[in-house]
């Protein structure tokens, strides 16, 4: 199978072309290792940071903005979307707070202060 | 009146690090005046992360971005007047603002604008049809949907793929949004990259180039938009019209500086950069008021608005111990593929290297930028790719600058 990529990890952009399956994953079009890296990481495990935002119970109108502390399974983006939909937190709230617990190896923090 | 040796006009991520800046210079008295409730501007609603990785070397949220300088100012004891609306600022740096407890009139020593800038409106874009509910600018959505918790709509078209209409295509679909299509008027996008990769690639969203909506349908509620192809002068093409049914149209066409006071001071603006005109020390033509962030020139990361500010900070801690820099100036001209250079005034004689920041004119791969003075060369750089989108940076060096009689020219050859 091939895939065609663009590289994010630095500005030029690479248009990266993969092929092969499991362990045998052949990059090309890639100008430096990071590049090969990125590609093949995109291809066997790729990961997201997902932010969103969490309602504050006890204040009129207030959201609280949230992320995963570190980056989830791509696949996994809507499943801890829904999660992150259903919480609730009352303030006040410290950024960092831990809101939800046990999200795919990580948790969910809060990263805004509201009193 | 009240007397302060700085005041700055707004507190969002230029505002902050100017005011650090100043302090850390040894100018202490230092005041922050913001309209809204809380200081961090523009980033309390850019929930996405991204940002800090040249400044701060981790990657934050806007949120977070904010608070770190936030407490860098608490840790000052730099004052901060929340709720308070500038008004006016004339050129002998008098303040007039405005807040619960009336007018209030402030000398300042030396002044730093770092109001930030607005989105381009439906009005200024002049999209025919009607006009329903549903037609918001990007970041007005923005706002509702991450500091109000209010979902804006269902069914998506977003026109403009400049950052904030890929970070709102990407915030859509989160919250269970269709968006059907991103339309950009320009034969490329505006945006970066790693945007277009994690807001649009990653959930399918098409992005339609030299497209845009031509007319907007719907009577109470926004109803459809009719999007087109355009031509090489950005005309409408008939036959490429093709009708989408959507609830909700976002804009995101463009970033206007917010320079009424600036113009309300008589400071003479740049008509490219819609920015005030600046020496390298973010110096207005006016003395001793000072301009930094997206009032002086729209930035791509917040990162480099941090950068530009703490240049204006610095500048406007000297003017207020030493008074005006003097000696000569030479202009700044941006030429071949160069679309305007900033400063636009640099002093040749101050001994120290100044960095150039401009934008090409459109995208080219591999090409060499040259810094000249007549025929003398200042400086040249190498760069494999660049963009409109990407904001460059040529630094010259103290004794390069010390021989430049003549305007300084900025061009780019492809290599």
């Amino acid at each position: 199978m091939k895939r065609e990529l663009v590289c994010i990890i630095c500005p030029r952009g690479c248009r990266l072309s993969v092929e092969g399956e499991g362990e045998n994953l052949i990059v090309t079009g890639n100008a430096c290792p990071k590049g090969k890296q990125y590609a093949i990481d995109e291809c066997t495990h790729p990961v997201r940071t997902v932010t969103s935002i969490v309602r504050v119970a006890n204040r009129v109108d207030t959201m609280v903005s949230v992320k995963t502390a570190a980056p989830i399974p791509k696949e996994k983006i809507f499943e801890v979307m829904e999660k992150i939909r259903a919480a609730k937190v009352d303030a006040p709230v410290a950024s960092g707070t831990v809101i939800l617990s046990d999200i795919y190896g990580t948790e969910v923090v809060a990263t805004k202060n509201i009193d | 009146m009240e007397k302060h040796d700085i005041v700055v006009v707004g507190g969002g991520p230029a505002g902050l690090a100017a005011a650090i800046a100043a302090y850390d210079k040894g100018v202490t008295d230092v005041v922050v005046l913001d309209r809204e409730p809380a200081v961090g501007g523009i980033l309390r609603q850019c929930i996405h992360n991204g940002f800090g990785l040249h400044k701060l070397g981790r990657e934050l949220t806007g949120p977070e971005y904010a608070d770190a300088y936030r407490l860098e100012v608490e840790k000052r004891g730099i004052k901060v007047y929340c709720e308070t609306t500038v008004t006016g600022v004339n050129a002998d740096r008098v303040v007039t603002a405005q807040n619960k407890e009336g007018i209030l009139k402030i000398e300042a020593g030396a002044v730093v604008l770092a109001m930030g800038c607005r989105e381009r409106s439906r009005g200024a874009l002049n999209i025919s049809g009607t006009r329903p509910a549903g037609v918001y600018s990007a970041g007005t959505a923005q706002k509702l949907i991450n500091c109000e918790g209010y979902m804006v709509g269902k069914k998506v078209v977003i026109l403009g793929s400049g950052d904030i209409g890929l970070i709102m295509a990407r915030r859509m679909t989160f919250e269970g949004a269709k968006v059907e299509a991103v339309c950009e008027l320009m034969p490329y996008s505006g945006g970066l990259t790693r945007n277009i990769v994690q807001c649009l690639e990653d959930f399918g969203i098409p992005l339609y180039l030299s497209t845009t909506v031509a007319e907007i349908h719907g009577k109470e509620r926004l109803e459809g938009v009719t999007i087109a192809q355009v031509d090489a002068n950005r005309r409408v093409i008939e036959e490429t019209k093709r009708y989408i049914p959507c609830d909700t149209l976002l804009l995101s066409c463009g970033l206007i500086p917010e320079n009424e006071l600036t113009r309300g001071a008589g400071i003479p603006i740049d008509p490219i950069t819609s920015g005030a005109v600046v020496d390298e020390n973010r110096e207005t033509a006016t003395p001793g008021i000072f301009a930094c962030g997206n009032v002086l020139q729209v930035h791509d990361l917040v990162d480099y608005v941090s950068d530009e500010a703490e240049i204006a900070g610095i500048g406007a801690a000297n003017f207020v111990k030493n008074g005006a820099t003097t000696g000569k100036t030479v202009e700044t001209k941006p030429g071949n593929g160069v679309r305007y250079v900033l400063p636009q005034r640099v002093h040749t004689e101050s001994g120290k290297d100044v960095s150039l920041f401009l934008r090409v004119t459109e995208p080219f791969g591999r090409v060499r930028f040259t810094v000249k003075s007549g025929d003398v060369v200042l400086a040249t750089a190498q760069r494999l790719k660049a963009a409109p989108g990407e904001m460059e940076k040529i630094t010259v060096k103290s004794e390069k600058l010390a021989a430049a009689m003549e305007p300084i020219t900025v061009s780019l050859e492809v290599l």
